[in-house]
């Protein structure tokens, strides 16, 4: 650790990963209802469970990327935090908002728009440890070294706390209510967060590989640019069938399908960074998760998106299990595996530790993934039968669902992989002091 | 490539590509947003009735078991079209009594079924919430759900 203010990051990551338990935990009751209808039906409803799941998602990762610009940003711009103070006061902020936002909904209040549902205090404490955060690494950036990593990065930042503004506003008018959700939904997942993953990512690569910073730099530039040609009009997809006008089929199509490119280019950056670069460096959990990160992100959202965003095939899978089956590997890949790459890479700095156990933590790696990898296709299955029975023959929707009982039953087997996943991985970070298993020893390479 | 493509003319190209993507976008969604209010949900008025039924859809979170228009969480049945399903959508008094009835016999309690809460719904708000569904379910959503089953 260069600076002493990136310790801050220490606390976000601790934050985010207790929340990422309680979102795997949840996500696996939610899998058992499924199975078992009648779980805790009188006391906590599907809806308030669904609830506690996608927002202990989002708010873990918003926290994960919070604490990596704490990391990256004194390390890039060569100097220290503008102020530690107002970094722990915005983590406090956020996390009673988050203790809060869970609280009421446990005991029913809430609000409607799907993944916005925290009350209105809520959102404006996120709003609060938002201004706090741009203030506070914006100075830091301002006054120090820039580099296309921070750009990045401190563009993404500045536009997914920008694109907040619109969970506020909530027309009366349904389809207008859908049409301006999307623009926190959509272009935060398809476009900004995609900035901030890239300048991550680009981080990471930087770090562990050892190839010139030039090199990576203005990769990172085409990735990015390809990620916003893509996904502003991207969001196309999502109106088809919300009252918007018929135009979005074509335009939706079209770009989505580009949508693969920076997905598959960030792959490739990886890959390729990794075979130039070939630093020896200890932490290989890190690289593991950083290939295995945009190597999942690839199929979840590029593959995974891909086949069902034309219209023509989304007119029939449109929130269906596919839906569900996408959502969920293309979040992990993305999303959780990049985010648990920068705390692989940074909690043994922080923790004044390395080298740490990293054998646990590869283990938790491809648990976590094969879990995912097992889930997304079991509701894939799910998925195609659903359509086929409900939206070509025509069978009602409960009917079709008792259908699917087989596969829900797997989804849930493969929740518990996630979860026993998700647990070693924390384990892993905080509690193992010492390597399982011994290094080899290091082999001259031979001309 | 690389000599043609330095980081500088990355940088430039990625910035104003963006822009450029911006600008269209956001006029095509002022166009989508006249769009919507003049034609796609003009079907039948935004009343105060219609209003009172989305705060109550919002404030019990349906969204989280069923979904509207498709968006949602694949839990529950598809109601952008139920009032359809339920052969209501021009009669606002059978559309009430359908979905009091329906919302009064949950939960079933049956087992290995999946359970619908109970919700407190006042009678005006439960007419509201009808409007609401019948109005979503004239928004013309280019044909979307294939069929009546959602």
């Amino acid at each position: 650790m260069k600076y002493q203010s990136q310790k801050v990051a220490y606390a976000y990551f601790l934050a985010a990963m207790a929340l990422f338990g309680i979102q795997v935990l949840g996500g696996l009751l939610l899998g058992w209802i499924y199975v078992s209808p009648n779980t805790l039906s009188e006391v906590l409803p599907f809806n308030i469970v669904r609830m506690i799941h996608t927002n202990a998602l989002i708010v873990w990762l918003l926290l994960g990327f919070f604490g990596a610009a704490y990391y990256l940003v004194p390390e890039e711009s060569e100097r220290e935090i503008f102020s530690v103070k107002l970094a722990y006061i915005q983590l406090a902020i956020l996390v009673v908002g988050t203790l809060g936002a869970v609280g009421s909904y446990l005991v029913g209040i809430h609000g409607g728009r799907e993944f916005l549902e925290q009350p209105l205090w809520v959102k404006f404490g996120i709003l609060v440890a938002a201004v706090i955060f741009l203030v506070n690494v914006s100075l830091t950036f301002l006054a120090g070294r820039k580099t296309a990593i921070t750009n990045i990065l401190m563009m993404g930042l500045w536009l997914l706390c920008l694109l907040w503004i619109f969970a506020f506003i909530n027309p009366d008018n349904l389809s207008l209510d859908k049409m301006y959700w999307w623009m926190v939904v959509h272009l935060w997942v398809e476009a900004t967060w995609e900035l901030v993953m890239a300048a991550i990512l680009g981080f990471l690569m930087l770090k562990l590989t050892g190839v010139d910073r030039e090199v990576i730099e203005k990769w990172l530039y085409i990735i990015v640019a390809t990620a916003l040609f893509s996904g502003i009009l991207g969001t196309g997809h999502h109106f088809y069938w919300i009252g918007t006008p018929g135009y979005w089929q074509w335009i939706g199509s079209i770009f989505s399908t580009f949508e693969v490119v920076p997905f598959f280019a960030m792959m490739s950056f990886a890959f390729v960074m990794v075979w130039k670069g070939r630093k020896n460096h200890p932490n290989k959990a890190a690289l593991l998760w950083s290939l295995g990160s945009s190597t999942v992100a690839f199929f979840g959202a590029g593959v995974w998106g891909f086949l069902h965003t034309l219209h023509g095939v989304n007119f029939y899978t449109h929130g269906t299990q596919i839906t569900a089956a996408h959502g969920h590997l293309a979040f992990y890949g993305a999303y959780v595996a990049l985010n648990l790459a920068m705390f692989t890479y940074a909690m043994p700095i922080l923790r004044g530790r390395d080298p740490y156990n990293q054998v646990l933590n590869m283990a938790s790696f491809w648990l976590m993934t094969g879990g995912m990898a097992f889930m997304t296709f079991t509701l894939t299955f799910a998925g195609t039968i659903q359509t086929h029975m409900q939206r070509i023959v025509g069978d009602y929707f409960m009917d079709v669902q008792d259908q699917l009982g087989l596969f829900y039953l797997m989804r849930f087997g493969s929740g518990i992989a996630v979860v026993l996943g998700a647990l070693l991985f924390i384990y892993s970070m905080l509690v193992v002091r010492r390597e399982v298993v011994k290094p080899g020893p290091v082999a001259v390479p031979g001309e | 490539m690389s000599e043609f493509l330095t980081k500088s003319r990355a940088r430039n190209v990625f910035y104003g590509g963006s822009i450029f993507f911006v600008v269209v976008f956001v006029a095509l969604t002022a166009q989508s947003h006249r769009h919507i209010v003049d034609k796609a949900t003009a079907g039948m008025p935004l009343t105060d009735e219609v209003v009172l039924g989305k705060h109550v859809w919002e404030r019990n979170s349906c969204i989280n078991c069923h979904t509207l228009h498709g968006e949602g969480a694949y839990f529950a049945p598809e109601v952008g079209n139920v009032m359809t399903r339920w052969g209501v959508l021009d009669d606002p008094e059978g559309a009430y009594e359908m979905l009091d009835g329906w919302m009064a016999a949950q939960p079933s309690g049956i087992e290995g079924r999946r359970q619908m809460p109970h919700f407190e719904i006042t009678e005006e708000e439960m007419r509201g919430l009808a409007e609401f569904l019948r109005w979503a379910d004239q928004t013309d959503t280019q044909n979307w759900p294939p069929n009546d089953a959602g």
